[in-house]
């Protein structure tokens, strides 16, 4: 019974089971409740919150586009698009992995504590927005105000960024292959040093793409003008 | 929020069925705007020599025959009435100009929706599948057509109110966004002699469009004016006779999605609107860029 269990695939068909029906199913397997590991979502057509809340070491493909927030707050579950991603990808997510094989919208990754978001494609404005220590790889290149208010984790472009890269940034690391268009207030350019360029070839071979050259990276990071609190200014507050 | 959605043919299956397509994507982007919907489908080009006017009338009882005999005395010709639920469609034996002028000063109580040679604009308050239902969308054919559910922020929830906007012939203007200069920008235009109707934010954006028009612009000229005089959130459709342009504001907090394939062109504010076209799954899509101007066109025969 258990060896079945790990090899059967659990197929549930958007087109014809409501979505919430799907969710709630995913729900009753946190805690190592038993039940489907392995989960296989068809016609999501765009739908919104679609695999969002999970908190099992399940895995979850999606064939096909999904809408808002897709593997949001996600614990433990491994979730996997064939597809574009819209709005809010993996927003607040814990831990697991979100693999996106096309684009992703705006905010993926927002304000996400822990695990790996991989995105094959591009991802737009506000990447990794707030980020709080997950790790974020994007193949492509990622839009405006990506990493803005980042407090810790990484984020690995292997493309361009758009303008105001960083602003206003904490601790998270960002590291930028192609062209910065132009980088926010605070955010600075550091240097890439042996200890983040190991840093770099463990994330990329990660997320599979061990054909990229950690080399070629810049890093990017706060120069810590703006957040820290200096006592002089004690007066404003 | 509001939702948009846009749909340009290229085959003429998609001509045929637009009505229904468009009627599909509207009910998908319900949630984002309850509260109006409206649409612009371009149409039944009018007999050269002749224009269409889309109009409204507030009251139930309006005798739309009367104002039909009135116009064809004015101007000739048999313009029989199209009536959907509030609104009517009448081809006037004279130019756009002409006949809209000659409705507004002689029915003040008639709003003048649309004007121009193929474009017809409905639009109302009340749930987005009500008024598809209630003004037969389904079984219009049409070469490109544009939609809008609204959720209002900046203004009333009127008929007037809702989308999308005339911005002159043939052309009209959908906007997911609110924009927060335009009251003096709407004063400012007045003075340039342009019209308001209504106290909404993307009235004045298409009042701008207009007025930059009229001065000469090209629809991508007076687009591009919009990124450095208007100030707010905007994803804009534009309809104009051939096609469709999109743009975003560089902030872009309001959302767009494109696609494509070889039978037609869609434009929406999420995807699940783009998924109930034939062969979306296989359809090349893309995110706008925030800034720039999309634009597509029927090549002119």
């Amino acid at each position: 019974m258990e060896a079945a269990e790990a090899t059967a695939v659990e197929v549930v068909d958007l087109a014809e089971t409501p979505l919430r029906e799907l969710n709630q199913r995913l729900h009753d397997l946190a805690g190592g409740a038993p039940g489907p590991r392995h989960w296989r979502v068809l016609n999501p057509n765009g739908a919104h919150a679609v695999a969002c809340g999970l908190d099992a070491e399940i895995e979850v493909e999606i064939d096909g586009h999904v809408g808002y927030y897709c593997a949001g707050m996600n614990k433990l579950a491994t979730v996997r698009v064939h597809g574009n991603a819209s709005t809010g990808l993996a927003e607040n997510m814990m831990s697991g992995t979100v693999v996106i094989e096309g684009n992703a919208s705006q905010s993926a990754g927002a304000t996400g504590h822990g695990g790996l978001l991989v995105v094959h494609g591009d991802a737009a404005a506000r990447c990794g927005i707030s980020m709080k220590g997950m790790d974020i790889l994007v193949r492509g290149s990622v839009g405006h105000l990506s990493g803005f208010m980042a407090q810790t984790g990484r984020l690995v472009v292997c493309g361009d960024a758009g303008e105001a890269l960083g602003d206003s940034i904490y601790e998270a690391r960002l590291y930028v292959r192609g062209e910065v268009a132009g980088l926010g207030a605070d955010c600075v350019e550091k240097e890439l040093r042996d200890e983040h360029r190991a840093e770099l070839e463990e994330l990329l071979e990660r997320a599979g793409f061990a054909d990229v050259d950690p080399g070629e990276f810049r890093r990017y990071g706060s120069a810590r003008q703006l957040y820290t609190f200096k006592v002089d200014n004690a007066s404003a507050y | 929020m509001c939702g948009i959605v846009g749909l340009f043919a290229k085959a003429p299956e998609i001509e045929d069925s637009l009505g229904a397509h468009l009627a599909a994507m509207l009910a998908q982007m319900s949630d984002r705007g309850p509260d109006s919907a409206g649409v612009a489908v371009y149409r039944d080009p009018a007999p050269t020599g002749s224009s269409k006017l889309t109009l409204f009338s507030a009251d139930p009882l309006q005798d739309w025959e009367a104002l039909a005999s009135e116009l064809a005395a004015a101007f000739g010709g048999s313009p029989a009435p199209e009536v959907r639920a509030s609104h009517a469609v009448f081809v006037v034996a004279a130019d756009a100009p002409e006949a809209e002028a000659r409705v507004r000063s002689a029915h003040p109580e008639l709003r003048v929706m649309s004007a121009g040679r193929t474009i017809e604009i409905y639009k109302e308050v009340g749930r987005p599948e009500e008024f598809v239902r209630a003004f037969a969308l389904e079984d219009l054919r049409g070469s490109h057509a544009l939609g809008h559910t609204r959720m209002a922020t900046e203004s009333r929830v009127t008929t007037e109110g809702s989308h999308p906007f005339s911005t002159g012939h043939d052309l009209c203007l959908v906007h997911n966004g609110s924009l927060s200069n335009h009251n003096r920008l709407r004063e400012s235009l007045r003075r340039e002699g342009i019209e308001f109707q209504t106290e909404n934010d993307t009235e004045v954006a298409a009042g701008y469009l207009a007025w930059r028009l009229r001065e000469g612009a090209s629809l991508e000229e007076a687009l591009e004016g919009c990124l450095t005089d208007l100030d707010g959130f905007y994803t804009f459709l534009v309809g104009t006779e051939d096609g469709f342009a999109v743009l975003r504001d560089p902030i872009a907090c309001k959302p767009a999605v494109l696609a494509e394939t070889d039978d037609w062109v869609a434009m929406a504010s999420e995807w699940r609107a783009i998924a109930t076209l034939p062969g979306a799954a296989e359809a090349r899509s893309w995110e706008p860029v925030p800034g720039v101007v999309y634009a597509w066109e029927r090549a002119k025969v």
